[in-house]
């Protein structure tokens, strides 16, 4: 009855397709190329090709506490030995109260963050109530897998996705954190976690300062001193830059929402760390006992 | 073997026409409002999850009354486009204009189109300014008709009654409470025969407010409803126990959520 008219002075019929709550599923049938990891890469990667320089991203912790979570990245871009750019951002608002840092190709991790953004504000808007956390994680980590076909080929992004469940009634379990590996697979990760090229080091420093009773203020302080370790170990991680003033990005999540820590506030808690270090560059003593 | 009948096409369109008008008049009313912080929306809807005032984007909002499915239906693809535009270009880029245009052409397809029946519907798409100058509020009608309107829309059954009562009693730069009592009023008052009181649960009222953060989009429900319509005359209420569609008030030392493009 409708077949001739479709389509001819209007918005396509995608636009009206009922059912489909996605954005990137919308994106699927619409407009396919927007999609990230639908491009046609040639023989990059292969066996005999020459590897493409882009730029990469480093270090990011996350560390729970009791009211929520905090994760912090470096701000440093590696291509090669060449820092790409000095002050780049890497963790980001998900929704209100989650957030997502990215480590791997900068340029695809960035253009998966702000798709994964449009998606939970997409979802939100179609259906009139927010995704649970799982279910955020989840279609994270679906977009990670479509990233399979440009991962294998050299452009690899792997997100670390943390946020406030308000479906958990006890604030100190609320916070919690999601890594994931580039065939899309999520592991719920306890405590604290990092990834990255320093996310070893990041990792060794934050199980000895890591305790169950942290504050916010803790779970803050914790992560600037891993991620000076890392910094310290690895050369795609930067340390903070006194002289420009360029500090980690730090953001909490709270039942109150996401909030990140403004560069006031966080140089003087660097200054403290650095200053700590003059005395002693290993950093914190931990008790042997 | 018969003739199949000739109908003009001006009788044709006149009926398409009658059928929509008269589908929208049986339907209850909307009431859009500019006021000092933005822009509010009250729709008389005694169904919580079914809405008739909808986010499409950051700044702007939608608001319908006519059949719900076919207004639904145009509510999500204009959300698609929004989001699409703004993911291909920049936020920034997505404007109320964008979408009523969109909204237009598919309306106007649908009332041509001689297959299927016309929407019974109709829309106002508003998108909210920094300042109120830049404020814009468009109605579309069933046949794709657009129109830039201004301080105030009335949509629905008692559209043109609810209009009068606005014209004269509207105020430009209102406070939000005295924003809401006029519309509240002006949707309680029928033709003839007293006021309804009209209730919070038989109301459903939102706003765009330019002093919000990135998303401007904002529902007033329950208790904090019923504490707006019976508040007479103080100052607009504060974002306890509402249903937010935004990120949280900063504390001190910290920036508010900042977006990433």
């Amino acid at each position: 009855m409708t077949g001739t008219t479709e389509g001819f002075g209007r918005l396509p019929a995608a636009f009206h397709q009922p059912g489909v709550h996605s954005f990137s599923d919308f994106l699927s049938l619409h407009a396919p190329d927007l999609l990230p990891g639908r491009r046609n890469l040639g023989n990059l990667g292969m066996p005999g090709s020459t590897p493409l320089e882009v730029p990469h991203g480093t270090t990011i912790v996350a560390v729970t506490f009791n009211g929520g979570v905090v994760m912090a990245g470096d701000r440093r871009a590696t291509m090669g030995n060449i820092i790409a750019q000095r002050d780049i951002e890497k963790v980001f608002p998900a929704d209100e109260h989650s957030c997502v840092g990215i480590a791997g190709t900068a340029g695809v991790a960035i253009e998966l963050v702000r798709l994964f953004q449009v998606e939970l504000e997409h979802y939100e808007k179609l259906q009139g109530a927010t995704l649970s956390l799982e279910g955020k994680a989840n279609r994270l980590s679906m977009m990670i897998r479509g990233n399979l076909p440009m991962a294998m080929q050299g452009l690899a992004v792997v997100p670390l996705y943390a946020g406030y469940d308000l479906l958990v009634s006890d604030p100190a379990k609320a916070g919690r954190i999601f890594s994931f590996d580039v065939t899309g697979g999520r592991y719920e990760e306890h405590s604290f976690h990092a990834v990255g090229s320093g996310s070893m080091f990041a990792r060794g420093a934050l199980k000895k300062f890591f305790r169950e009773d942290f504050t916010a203020d803790d779970a803050v302080r914790a992560c600037v001193e891993a991620l000076y370790d890392a910094a310290d170990d690895d050369s795609a991680t930067g340390g903070p830059d006194l002289t420009r003033r360029i500090f980690p990005v730090v953001v909490t999540c709270t039942i109150d929402g996401f909030q990140r820590i403004t560069d006031t506030a966080l140089g003087e808690i660097v200054g403290q760390v650095v200053q700590a270090r003059m005395t002693r560059p290993g950093g914190p003593a931990a008790p042997l006992t | 073997m018969s003739a199949p009948f000739y109908v003009s096409p001006e009788q044709l369109m006149k009926d398409r026409a009658d059928y929509a008008r008269k589908g929208i008049a049986r339907g209850r009313s909307n009431v859009v409002l500019q006021y000092a912080e933005g822009i509010l929306f009250v729709a008389e809807n005694t169904s919580k999850p079914l809405h008739k005032i909808s986010e499409v984007y950051d700044r702007i909002a939608f608001a319908a009354v006519g059949r719900y499915n076919e207004f639904e239906n145009l509510r999500v693809a204009g959300v698609r486009l929004a989001d699409l535009t703004g993911y291909t270009y920049d936020r920034r880029d997505v404007t109320g204009r964008t979408i009523a245009n969109a909204y237009a052409q598919t309306l106007g397809a649908i009332f041509s189109g001689a297959g299927e029946k016309p929407y019974e519907v109709e829309i106002v798409v508003a998108e909210v300014g920094d300042t109120a100058e830049g404020d814009s509020i468009y109605r579309l009608t069933y046949d794709g008709s657009v129109a830039e309107e201004h301080d105030f829309v009335a949509m629905g059954g008692q559209a043109e009654h609810i209009a009068g009562l606005l014209r004269d009693r509207y105020q430009q730069g209102a406070a939000l409470s005295d924003a809401l009592h006029l519309a509240v009023d002006a949707l309680a008052q029928p033709p003839d025969g007293e006021a309804r009181v009209l209730t919070s649960e038989q109301l459903e009222v939102a706003v765009l407010d330019r002093t919000r953060g990135r998303r401007a989009f904002r529902r007033f429900v329950g208790a904090q409803l019923d504490a707006m319509l019976q508040n007479g005359n103080g100052a607009a209420a504060t974002a306890n126990g509402s249903e937010t569609a935004n990120g949280s008030e900063p504390a001190n030392g910290s920036e508010p959520a900042s977006d990433q493009t």
